[in-house]
């Protein structure tokens, strides 16, 4: 076995002028992209970035790696023919809110469904952006745009909530002005085994400018989302004095507390646990938003089930202890067959 | 008891009355005493209609021969009815002068009612032209089990094996092909197996009783080439085509598929090939069907997706993709009656323009069509050779009646299908040196093959059009002519490497018959049958057809009349028409049913007295 070469982002950038805009939120994903894929322990070969259509699908052709730009909205169909022909492959998707949801929405909850080894990015900007600025099913609902002049009259995806209601054994959100945040969730949805689903809040400077500065703008960020960490309170704001707590029993209801206020301590407040088997806490989670709660960021949950990929190389190793054919010719012999002399 | 050449016998019953069950039997049966054979299925698209009503029939041909038959035959000698709707639907394509045995216990008021019949044809001139055989079928079947174990429902379900047990007896069929299956099928359920051999017996004893008022006929061995044979049918015939190529390749065999009739088969019959390696997936959709077998096939798979019309047409921009991306691609397109869901269970030849022509751009790939059940064997093959050997798609052309029809097929030596190559990156690359991965070889204008997991070849492919050799993405205007002429020539120059178009029959003549597909057997027979009276026709089949062979041309300037008979409106007749502008007839039905040998024998028959 080659060892691994030490690689660095450099040695993922491929030779391909990059054609996004100026100031697009894509940056930095490459950038986290690149730097987290020279970490995983892979080589360069074994690395195979698959994409649709859209700004966010043209990923693959900055990676120096294996690369694949498809049709629209089927990027998963590809990746998955791809992983399972390779399973030692790593395999990313690069895809976008349009791409996976809209047009791909189909692909994207089978995928989940059977839990093959996939990395998927989705860059959710809330707009399609190729195509100059129509609405895109995760645009707020009454956004006015060029294909919606009166405002849109249809309620969005969340990401969230469709990848946990799929059956999704991970699923994570960042933003793409926090690099490092980032190249955390994305090392991490590397080291699942399974599907990892990683939604950035990307900003599309041009088409849909400011879409997520609830959640960007730094002079509020701290105020409006919350970090969520494994094991660890949830704990929000500037000065780090809100929480979360759950109340109501049966039917739990998340609130929003102040830490001192009404007795409050930070032993009250709701500890994540991205790893609970009950998809229950990450559902709840999929809720928050502004101005109710704050919108998290961080891994929602990252638990272990059966993989696609996995078990259909078991089913080759077992039926091939039970069945001794080895050749068509083998197989059309053991049938009914006669002789003619 | 009479020698005759060839017998066509239909079983015909409600769809749960195990027709198929014995049709196949009485085909297994004569194939294992020499006989050739060719049987059709011709069942009713929904699962259970409601019992006893003419949507509801099932019916089983097969034409049993001493002299080599081509097809399953235009008309029963033998129609087999387990209830009046069976006759309703049956009668007007029996033989005159041919044999009817009824189940005359379901000839009741409420069977004849749900037939539409309003008095009873046993007791009408209606079957005059026939010798009837009234058998008690039901009755009869009961009284054999009356010792049996097994609960009514079960007994009853044994009333096939009866006139299964009469047709034998007409024929002298041998009984152990059928009680060695059912020992062996049913090993655990004795009762079941005891129950139907009693049934089939008595139905043989029943028609012996009747020799005097029933005919016997001998039918003897026909020459068949020496080999060791199995019964195919063109579904299976074309998931082992596919299996022998990745085998011959060394490839792992991928399918991608979505169930539709009729071509679920294929994707059923691969994935019991695990030990093969043979990996199936069945997709959420058409789509992501064909996408994950592109997906493998870029990963290094033999890659294929197996559909019919509907799915055809929804997987049509990511075949538009393999072509720009140049991956080899097998889509096996089984036709059926269209346009939209049409008619899923019958046949038709209507999908040859969307083979050809259904993708935007210029996007030419390979077309090829199997003409009878074995011959998807060599189809399946060829296309996943032609695929891999020239890094295109290709699509495969088969239809409802040869998917379901069957044929005895003498099992390939193990030489016969030894070897392909592929295109798959050999050497590594020097120090300093680029991977071009549309870098072509200049005799064949085909691009190397290089796959994740081979170092140094890392390269990205997609859907925008890319700078020769390079294949980065190039938006230049004279490149992208370029790339399209160089797509285009590529399939072109395949023609150097298919076989020359065979013709059956003198090289000129009067008329030369041009089909393709699934109706050779009917074609071949009809030109057989009017070459024997004389005339001068002959027929050029195409398995291949794009591109077509190249010494078609040739052929067709040596007769004065040319007609190309289709199960569609004239699609290949309005390709060859527009190509060799050699004003060319046409033969088309649409009557959901492949051609009759009789009804072609006369319209060529028409043309040849006109000329």
């Amino acid at each position: 076995m080659n060892q691994v070469p030490t690689y660095t982002k450099k040695d993922f950038a491929s030779s391909q002028e990059i054609r996004w805009c100026p100031g697009c939120g894509n940056y930095s994903i490459l950038n986290a992209i690149q730097t987290t894929v020279a970490k995983i322990g892979k080589r360069r070969e074994d690395v195979c970035f698959v994409s649709g259509i859209g700004c966010s699908s043209r990923l693959p052709y900055y990676m120096n790696t294996y690369g694949m730009h498809t049709i629209h909205g089927r990027a998963l169909g590809f990746a998955s023919g791809v992983k399972i022909q390779n399973p030692n492959l790593s395999v990313w998707v690069a895809t976008g809110d349009g791409d996976a949801l809209s047009i791909g929405g189909n692909h994207f909850i089978h995928a989940i469904r059977r839990n093959l080894d996939l990395n998927i990015v989705i860059f959710n900007n809330e707009i399609y952006g190729l195509t100059k600025g129509q609405y895109s099913p995760t645009s707020k609902y009454g956004l006015v745009t060029k294909s919606s002049p009166y405002g849109t009259a249809e309620e969005p995806f969340s990401p969230a909530s469709l990848a946990i209601g799929s059956g999704a054994t991970f699923f994570a959100r960042t933003i793409d002005n926090d690099i490092k945040h980032i190249q955390d969730i994305l090392m991490r949805a590397y080291e699942h085994k399974g599907i990892s689903i990683v939604e950035v809040l990307q900003n599309c400077v041009i088409f849909n400018d400011g879409a997520h500065d609830t959640y960007a703008d730094r002079t509020i960020k701290e105020e409006n989302t919350v970090r969520i960490e494994h094991g660890k309170p949830m704990i929000f704001g500037a000065n780090k004095d809100k929480g979360i707590v759950l109340t109501g029993g049966a039917t739990p209801v998340a609130k929003v507390v102040k830490i001192g206020e009404n007795g409050i301590t930070e032993k009250d407040l709701l500890v994540h646990d991205e790893k609970q088997e009950s998809p229950l806490l990450a559902n709840l989670l999929t809720t928050f938003k502004h101005p109710t709660h704050p919108l998290p960021l961080g891994i929602f949950r990252d638990v272990d089930r059966p993989r696609y990929e996995e078990a259909v190389y078991k089913q080759i190793e077992d039926v091939q202890k039970k069945k001794t054919e080895r050749t068509v010719r083998d197989v059309l012999t053991s049938g009914d067959t006669w002789v003619i002399n | 008891m009479r020698t005759i050449e060839n017998a066509i016998i239909r079983f015909s019953g409600d769809s749960g009355d195990g027709m198929q069950l014995v049709g196949t039997q009485f085909s297994n049966t004569s194939a294992a005493m020499g006989n050739d054979i060719s049987t059709f299925p011709d069942y009713p698209s929904d699962i259970r209609a409601p019992v006893g009503t003419v949507y509801g029939v099932s019916g089983f041909q097969v034409n049993i021969g001493s002299v080599p038959v081509h097809t399953p035959g235009d008309e029963p000698d033998i129609l087999v009815a387990m209830n009046p709707a069976a006759l309703k639907v049956n009668l007007d394509s029996i033989k005159k002068g041919g044999t009817i045995i009824v189940n005359s216990d379901a000839f009741d008021e409420a069977n004849l009612s749900k037939a539409g019949y309003t008095s009873n044809p046993l007791n009408t001139d209606l079957l005059k032209p026939y010798q009837v055989v009234e058998a008690p079928i039901t009755k009869q079947t009961l009284e054999a089990l009356k010792d049996s174990p097994l609960e009514n429902k079960a007994k009853l379900r044994c009333k096939n094996f009866y006139a299964l047990g009469i047709i034998y007896f007409m024929y002298g069929r041998d009984l152990d092909v059928t009680i060695n299956w059912l020992k062996s099928t049913f090993k655990k359920n004795n009762d079941v197996v005891e129950a139907n051999i009693n049934v089939l017996k008595a139905g043989h004893n029943f028609a012996e009783t009747l020799e005097a008022s029933i005919s016997t006929f001998k039918i003897e061995k026909a020459k068949i080439e020496p080999g060791h044979y199995c019964q195919i049918n063109g579904n299976a015939a074309v998931a082992y085509g596919l299996m022998q190529a990745a085998e011959a390749a060394k490839l792992d065999l991928f399918l991608g598929s979505y169930p539709i009739t009729p071509a679920t088969d294929i994707l059923q019959e691969l994935s019991k090939y695990k030990h093969l390696n043979v990996k199936t997936f069945q997709a959420e959709d058409e789509i992501c069907a064909v996408c994950s077998a592109i997906g493998a096939s870029f990963a290094g798979a033999l890659a294929a997706t197996t559909t019919s019309g509907p799915g055809l047409a929804l997987k049509s921009e990511a075949i538009g993709l393999a072509t720009m991306l140049e991956l080899p691609l097998v889509i096996v397109d089984v036709q059926r009656g269209g346009p939209s869901t049409g008619l899923p269970t019958k046949s038709e030849q209507s999908d040859l323009n969307i083979a050809m022509f259904g993708r935007h751009g210029e996007a030419p790939l390979i077309v090829l069509a199997a003409a009878s059940p074995k011959d998807c064997f060599h189809m399946a093959y060829e296309a996943a050779k032609l695929a891999l050997q020239h890094m295109t798609p290709v699509i495969l052309l088969t239809d409802g009646f040869i998917a379901n029809g069957a044929e005895p097929f003498k099992i390939p030596e193990t030489n016969q299908y030894a070897k392909i190559e592929t295109r798959l990156v050999k050497d590594k690359l020097a120090e300093g040196e680029r991977y071009l991965p549309y870098k072509r070889d200049p005799v064949t204008l085909v691009r190397p093959w290089a796959t994740p997991g081979v170092a140094g070849y890392e390269h990205r492919v997609g859907g925008l059009e890319k700078l020769n050799e390079v294949g980065t993405v190039s938006y230049d205007a004279k490149n992208h002519e370029l790339m399209c002429e160089l797509r285009a020539q590529k399939i072109s120059r395949v023609q150097n490497y298919i076989p020359l178009q065979e013709i059956e029959g003198e090289k000129t003549g009067d008329l030369l018959v041009l089909s393709w597909g699934g109706s050779y057997g009917s074609t071949y027979s009809a030109v057989r049958q009017l070459q024997q009276e004389g005339k001068r026709i002959s027929l050029a089949h195409l398995r291949y057809i794009n591109p077509l062979p190249k010494n078609l041309e040739e052929i067709l300037g040596g007769f004065r009349k040319i007609i190309i008979p289709e199960l569609n409106h004239g699609q290949l007749r309005a390709i060859i028409n527009a190509k060799f502008q050699c004003n060319a007839l046409g033969f088309n039905i649409l009557q959901s049913r492949p051609f009759k040998i009789h009804e072609l024998v006369n319209a060529f028959n028409d043309h040849l007295e006109k000329l």
